[in-house]
């Protein structure tokens, strides 16, 4: 079986990674998938570069377990995520999240839930370069407000 | 006991440290804060009550009141902000 979390500095591709999830499985019939990129600006500053720092060993076991979850919840066939680590630039690819399903409604809710998981317990850090110097990116209520909707329980930010 | 403690982005940066064994006496997570805020200096800061510090038992998020073991691995770190 295909590895389902990758955790790289290297950036990815998303038709090769969405072909690599299909397989050519009859079983499915729609494919969702979310791409964070870096934004040149964050929290009214310009961000120059953006360091991502992670927890190796912790990150790629609570990513597997959100998966088992996804597949727990909702009836999907696959799901494949890769997260960035290192130094990455404004318009970089960071994350990506794909699910694959037999109906479209399964792959957009895992693909969301997924991603919304992720955002709150997944071990990775952000700290972004600006103009006033580098500073570590502050963890968002909104997140938290994101994942609770899915009766996670939220309480990172 | 011996407990591995990792500290993480800020919290590390904080203490120039990302990594340690301590001989420890504490019972659970929060036992193992206390005796390092009891430390003073940039520990009694980047770990005391009222800030923001996540933590980990064995590569899992858990809470303070998580009881050690002998080799446990302890993570400490900031609210995390991947994705």
């Amino acid at each position: 079986m295909d590895a389902r979390v990758s955790i790289q500095t290297e950036d990815f591709d998303l038709s090769i990674e969405l072909a690599a999830l299909r397989r050519d499985d009859g079983r499915v019939g729609a494919v969702c998938s979310f791409v964070g990129t870096v934004r040149d600006r964050n929290d009214g500053q310009s961000v120059s570069t953006m360091e991502l720092e992670h927890y190796p060993g912790m990150t790629e076991r609570a990513i597997e377990a959100m998966i088992d979850e996804a597949h727990r919840r909702f009836d999907i066939v696959g799901a494949r995520v890769i997260h960035r680590v290192g130094l990455l630039q404004p318009l970089d690819q960071i994350v990506l999240v794909a699910v694959s399903s037999a109906h479209r409604g399964e792959s957009f809710q895992a693909c969301e839930f997924l991603m919304d998981y992720l955002k709150i317990q997944a071990p990775f850090w952000k700290k972004e370069q600006t103009p006033q110097g580098a500073r570590w990116v502050d963890a968002r209520v909104s997140d938290d407000a994101a994942a609770a909707k899915w009766g996670l329980q939220a309480s990172n930010a | 006991m011996k407990v591995n403690i990792r500290y993480f982005a800020s919290i590390r940066e904080a203490l120039d440290c990302g990594a340690e064994t301590v001989d420890t006496s504490a019972v659970t997570l929060a036992d193992l804060r206390d005796e390092l805020t009891g430390r003073g200096g940039a520990y009694a800061e980047s770990l005391a009550r009222g800030r923001a510090v996540r933590l980990a038992l064995n590569q899992v998020m858990a809470d303070e009141s998580a009881a050690l073991t002998e080799g446990a691995e302890v993570g400490f770190f900031p609210p995390v902000t991947g994705g």
